[in-house]
């Protein structure tokens, strides 16, 4: 089998931090880690490739990365695509995971990675690939690449991939049906009295998790600060220009209120469908306040309202959906220079 | 939503009246709105009430803007 392999400056032997700015660089043979992936698979295995880069060049570059990357995999006729493991590197995860995802998405082979659960990567790309769980600690290594062997060849072979505690890689939220002996009525009263006389009880449907974001700093001076307003309520203008759907909506969009101060119910809409959104149509600064925040503005309060509002639907959105639309709408912010936001949320 | 914007290091208030949820998903900062269907208003005040009620909103979700989160 053929295998091109991807890793960091570190991993790749090229440097650490201060190597982290490096362009990839391209080798004909296997490097560290894909050295150990050909031990672990034996004869037959052999990595075509190995693309070395710098975690900053990788997360600034990503789109380039990946072009180049998607190139030499396809270059090297490879059956198989690994990147990492990348234990707790965050970066390194991130990229890790976009190159798979693009691997797996544009030329349709086998890819798997591996993190520790906390990685960023995880968030990101669970749902997409299969993140086989490395652990924080290095020392896992050979380990982690057994783990994403198997689950490569079996994904090689059309074959079931198994449960992820059993094949050793991160949930990726796919739910399956399957036989049991007991109805659900039973399984719940059992789970019930493992729970009451503290036995060991596992559930079904494992509640989604949030791990906690430290708060960012405070603003230091609001009248020198950028307020900008966004909204998961739907106000739109009329007609709904960007068709932002009324629930699980998969867009948002940002709109002018540079000239306005205060928000007519004429020139509105509301793309929601889980409240009752006549108050809002009457009157949108019931939503978006910008009646109050231009009078502060001119008061000095605060030093600039943003001149666009961002707006999207909250509504029944899956939590990894909402995530992408937040990052989208921060990468924006961030852009145009927003010190903070007041979000309005229905 | 908030989780996202603040991992991008940029802080947000978020002004909610479903607080259980915007606790849940764990936002920092966090006013009570004053409703679901109008979290910025109050439609059975009559017009300059319901605007002084608005200012006073606002005016927390800056407060909360400008203080360390947690204190």
């Amino acid at each position: 089998m053929r295998i091109v392999f991807y890793l960091n400056q570190f991993f790749g032997g090229l440097g650490s931090e201060e190597a982290a700015g490096m362009t990839p660089v391209v080798k004909d043979s296997a490097v560290g880690p894909g050295r150990l992936m050909e031990q672990v698979m034996g004869d037959g295995a052999q990595v075509v490739r190995t693309i070395i880069c710098g975690d900053n060049y990788a997360a600034e570059n990503l789109e380039e990365l990946t072009d180049r990357v998607l190139r030499e995999v396809k270059e090297a006729e490879a059956d198989l695509f690994f990147a990492g493991p990348c234990f707790e590197a965050g970066r390194y995860g991130v990229a890790c995971g976009a190159l798979c995802a693009a691997v797996d998405d544009s030329l349709g082979i086998p890819v798997t990675t591996g993190m520790a659960v906390e990685n960023p990567g995880v968030d990101l790309y669970h749902q997409s690939i299969h993140i086989v769980d490395s652990g924080a600690q290095a020392a896992g290594m050979r380990d982690a690449l057994e783990k994403m062997a198997v689950i490569a060849l079996k994904l090689a072979h059309q074959e079931e991939i198994g449960l992820p505690e059993e094949a050793g890689y991160i949930p990726m939220g796919i739910l399956k049906d399957g036989f049991t002996e007991q109805t659900s009525a039973q399984r719940l009263v059992a789970m019930l009295h493992a729970k009451t006389t503290g036995e060991p009880y596992k559930s079904e449907l494992p509640a989604p998790t949030f791990v906690p974001v430290p708060a960012p700093a405070p603003v230091a001076d609001l009248s020198k600060s950028k307020i900008a307003i966004v909204t998961d309520g739907g106000l739109v203008p009329k007609g709904n220009p960007d068709k932002i759907a009324h629930f699980a909506a998969t867009n948002w969009g940002a709109y002018d209120i540079a000239s306005s101060d205060d928000l007519k119910g004429e020139a509105y809409e509301v793309a929601h469908r889980g409240y009752d959104t006549r108050y809002v149509e009457d009157d949108p600064d019931r939503l978006v306040p910008v009646d109050i925040l231009r009078e502060l503005e001119e008061q000095n309060v605060v030093g600039e309202l943003h001149g666009q509002f961002y707006s999207t639907s909250g509504l029944v959105n899956p939590l990894a959906n909402s995530r992408r639309l937040g990052r989208e709408i921060a990468q924006s912010l961030k852009e145009a220079g927003v010190d903070a936001v007041i979000l309005t949320s229905t | 939503m908030a989780t996202e914007l603040e991992k991008a290091g940029i802080p947000v208030c978020q002004v909610t009246s479903v607080m259980p949820v915007a606790k849940m998903v764990g936002s920092n900062r966090i006013v009570q709105g004053r409703g679901i269907v109008h979290v910025m208003g109050d439609a059975s005040l009559p017009p300059e009430e319901e605007k002084e009620l608005r200012r006073k909103t606002v005016l927390e979700a800056l407060e909360a803007l400008k203080t360390e989160a947690g204190s």
